[in-house]
């Protein structure tokens, strides 16, 4: 009996190790699709955020479908695509990269989008020595947004200091100009992660500037229970709260806010806590919730017609659930699929109509000009701000746009809210200096460009 | 007893041509492995499996072999990984190795302060005190920003690189070998031990410390002995894990789920045997992505991703109930190479007649 069970196992060994070392044969660079392009796609469809993934993958799906159908590819270089399942962890994502990196049947990477932190800050490393761009759209590190000392590391369209200046620029406009911002209350409520801690900083800076109390407020992770932070607020009767949490943490301060009777329209969640996920589980507490987002809500963007015409209405959609449609974090997808592709564009631009290589990508990103009349051939319009990157600011952006949800759906309450990048900017060279001293970086000198 | 374990290459007493030969053949086998391999294999499956199979062996020592249960794995990784750190980023001057070692006093000292409670209280009590080991340095991690250099972002990642006396070893190779090398040592160390009075020690309190305690062993330095040792091997491994797999790290690479994972890897390997760590760490480490291939394969496309990826975990935790079902001593039991020859360890069979 045992005999027999450790024969089947050594067969099934055996097999794997046979099964596995083809797998391994599949990095070989020169293949059939080598006049392809290859986007990896880094997914978590399983674990705790499966959840808000499933609808980013399909809108990514979605998009590279309708490129490669109706536009007929990048320039007529078609699109590959391939997912891994990171699980949202550092070691998942690790294998996942080491998977794609070289390409996939011969199509090259042009960049990688690690989606999640943890994997993104385990990656950094790797990223320069590999010679293949990782761009994190709206989370990050935010020094990295200072490329001398980050030449592949690019925290595109937002970073979280903007986020947190953006932040206050808003509330100026609404308390009517940033002289009534002196001696208001602003607490932040935040996720006790580097995540969360990224605005420490930079809300410091613009306290001092501006003259408003700065009220720190941490929430342990996971945070389903925050009574004693909701107390806190109450007692200190704060003019806004700016909420910065993730995941389940969101909806459980919403309910919470209302059992201590702070208003939900003096509540600013951040892009993290901006979608319907966060909104919904909170019922009617949410109701005037305002969240802060660089891709708003909504499905009748231009874009949207167009993948609904050739791709929902044809059954083509890898998305399930159709009420998803629209919805933040389809459009976040999109916004990372355009990234990914106009990324292509512009180094096809330079180099040829042909698959791009990292290497390309990431001259293709420091020089990378999406403008009013890029964003409508796209159709993104209103849904994505216009982004200038080069090689001094791997953010190019630094606007958001004010959500609010009325019980059912967000709609937009703003137009782009910039933020003041020069103010931030000192602090940022700091961070970077730091970083390139701790780790013996001599900054790249990039000219006046 | 000396019998019992038999190792997979590594034997440090051998003693018969063939395993003579073994040996040379798997040495020759492990040197040359980077070379025939491919830079994916290396850095994404092989590093990751020697890691977390020395980090198994640390556990096993401290759980396996003298019986103290413990969910404060992730714990000690934590501190062997950040007090690296520290070593290489305030004293530069210090190779590589040594600050690996020092890191693993350190995290052996750790395990020590926090073995103490064992010495009084057993079983599932001893597991709550080891979980406070593991909140408490998530916490004192995150806290003071001295551990973590005060970045913005809190995670820790070596200053100079992976650099072993001046050699960069950053990139697949040099990975391979200072992994392959460390892990090689402890192993050997590792066998040593269990095969001397201390490990003989160990065993006896595991089985019944009443009676050991009645033959003679010191059972309070043993205990504390082992919970110092298991540490010491944790941190190394948790160093590792963090600069020459990761590359970067933050306190959730060593969240109390990597303490699960660790747990699982013996108990499905097997308890109280050395090869069981790296057997339980194959398993757990090479089949999950196995089967994300053959899915990939069979079924990419046609059913849905989510739907795919769930079918996996199910599957995954089908295989180790089956396993465990099959064969509760774990792995090692199921393909040792004596399974056939009846010279058990005299200790691990009265404890699983119990």
């Amino acid at each position: 009996m045992r005999k027999t069970f450790l024969r089947s196992l050594a067969a099934a060994a055996t097999a794997t190790l046979l099964l596995a070392g083809q797998a391994s044969a599949l990095d070989t660079t020169p293949g059939p699709d080598s006049d392809k392009q290859f986007f990896p796609i880094a997914s978590y469809r399983v674990g705790p955020y499966a959840a808000v993934g499933a609808s980013i993958w399909a809108a990514r799906i979605d998009y590279y479908r309708y490129l490669n159908e109706v536009e007929g590819g990048i320039n007529g270089v078609k699109i590959v695509w391939q997912e891994c399942e990171t699980e949202w962890t550092a070691e998942k994502g690790i294998e996942c990269y080491e998977r794609f990196k070289n390409g996939l049947n011969g199509a090259p990477v042009s960049a990688y989008f690690p989606n999640g932190a943890p994997a993104a800050y385990a990656l950094a490393d790797r990223a320069a020595k590999d010679k293949i761009p990782q761009v994190t759209l709206a989370y990050g590190r935010t020094e990295a947004t200072d490329g001398r000392v980050f030449p592949y590391i690019f925290p595109v369209v937002l970073t979280f200091y903007s986020e947190a200046s953006a932040l206050l620029n808003y509330i100026a406009e609404r308390e009517g100009g940033f002289d009534k911002l002196k001696g208001k209350k602003i607490a932040t409520v935040y996720h006790d992660s580097a995540y969360g801690r990224e605005t420490l900083d930079p809300l410091a800076l613009l306290a001092e500037k501006y003259g408003f109390e700065n009220i720190q407020i941490p929430v342990a992770d996971p945070g389903n229970e925050q009574s004693a932070q909701w107390r806190q607020v109450r007692e200190v009767k704060p003019d806004w709260v700016f909420l910065r949490t993730w995941g389940v943490s969101t909806p459980v301060a919403i309910k919470t806010a209302q059992r201590f009777g702070f208003p939900s329209d003096r509540i600013i969640g951040d892009v993290w806590a901006s979608s319907e996920e966060d909104a919904i589980p909170a019922g009617d507490a949410a109701k005037g919730y305002l969240a802060l987002t660089p891709y708003p809500a909504g499905a009748n963007f231009e874009i949207h017609k167009r993948l609904k015409k050739y791709i929902l209405d044809q059954g083509k959609s890898d998305l399930r659930d159709p009420k998803a449609f629209g919805s933040v974090y389809y459009n976040s997808g999109l916004l990372d699929a355009l990234i990914s592709v106009e990324i292509v564009r512009q180094a096809q631009a330079k180099f040829g109509n042909r698959p791009i290589t990292g290497e390309e990508g990431q001259w293709a990103l420091e020089h990378l000009k999406l403008d009013d009349a890029a964003l409508e051939k796209a159709g993104f319009l209103g849904l994505s701000q216009n982004l200038q990157l080069t090689p001094l600011d791997h953010e190019g952006g630094g606007s958001v746009r004010v959500q609010q949800w009325d019980g059912k759906a967000w709609t937009p309450v703003s137009d782009w809210v910039k933020a003041d990048r020069e103010t931030l900017r000192p602090l940022i060279e700091a961070k970077s200096a730091a970083y390139a001293k701790e780790h013996g970086i001599k900054p790249r000198d990039v000219g006046t460009n | 007893m000396s019998d019992v374990e038999a190792p997979a290459v590594l034997d440090p007493a051998i003693r018969f041509t063939p395993r003579v030969l073994l040996a040379a053949a798997g040495l020759a086998l492990l040197t040359a492995a980077p070379f025939l391999a491919s830079e994916y294999w290396i850095n994404a499956i092989v590093v990751p499996f020697l890691i977390l199979s020395l980090a198994g062996l640390g556990l096993n020592l401290l759980t396996g072999y003298a019986g103290q249960m413990s969910l404060g794995a992730g714990a000690f990784m934590m501190v062997g990984a950040y007090a690296t750190f520290a070593f290489q980023l305030r004293v530069p001057e210090l190779p590589l190795p040594l600050a690996l070692i020092l890191a693993g006093v350190i995290a052996g000292a750790t395990g020590l302060v926090f073995g103490i409670p064992s010495t009084r209280i057993k079983g599932f009590y001893l597991i709550v005190s080891t979980l406070a080991a593991q909140f408490f340095f998530e916490w004192l991690f995150l806290k003071f920003p001295w551990f973590y250099n005060g970045n913005s972002s809190a995670t820790i990642s070596l200053p100079g690189g992976l650099s072993i006396f001046g050699i960069s070893a950053e990139n697949p190779h040099g990975r391979y070998f200072l992994t392959l090398a460390t892990v090689a040592l402890l192993t050997i160390l590792s066998f040593n031990l269990v095969r001397g009075q201390t490990g003989r020690n160990w065993m006896a309190i595991r089985d019944m410390d009443t009676a050991a305690a009645v033959i003679g062993v010191p059972i309070v330095r043993s205990k504390l002995e082992a919970f110092a040792v298991s540490s010491f091997i944790l941190g190394i491994a948790g160093a590792l894990w963090a600069f020459a797999y990761l590359g970067s790290a933050s306190v959730q690479s060593f969240g109390l789920t990597r303490s699960y994972q660790i747990l699982f890897i013996i108990i499905i390997g097997g308890l109280g045997t050395i090869r069981g760590a790296f057997y339980g760490a194959f398993f757990v480490s090479l089949l999950p992505l196995a089967l994300d291939w053959l899915f990939q394969h069979l079924l990419g496309g046609q059913i849905d991703a989510g739907l795919l990826q769930n079918i996996q975990k199910a599957i995954f935790g089908l295989l180790i109930i089956g396993f465990l079902i099959r064969e509760p001593e774990g792995l090692a039991r199921l393909i040792g190479w004596k399974a056939a020859a009846p010279i058990r360890n005299p200790f691990s069979r009265s404890r699983t007649r119990r």
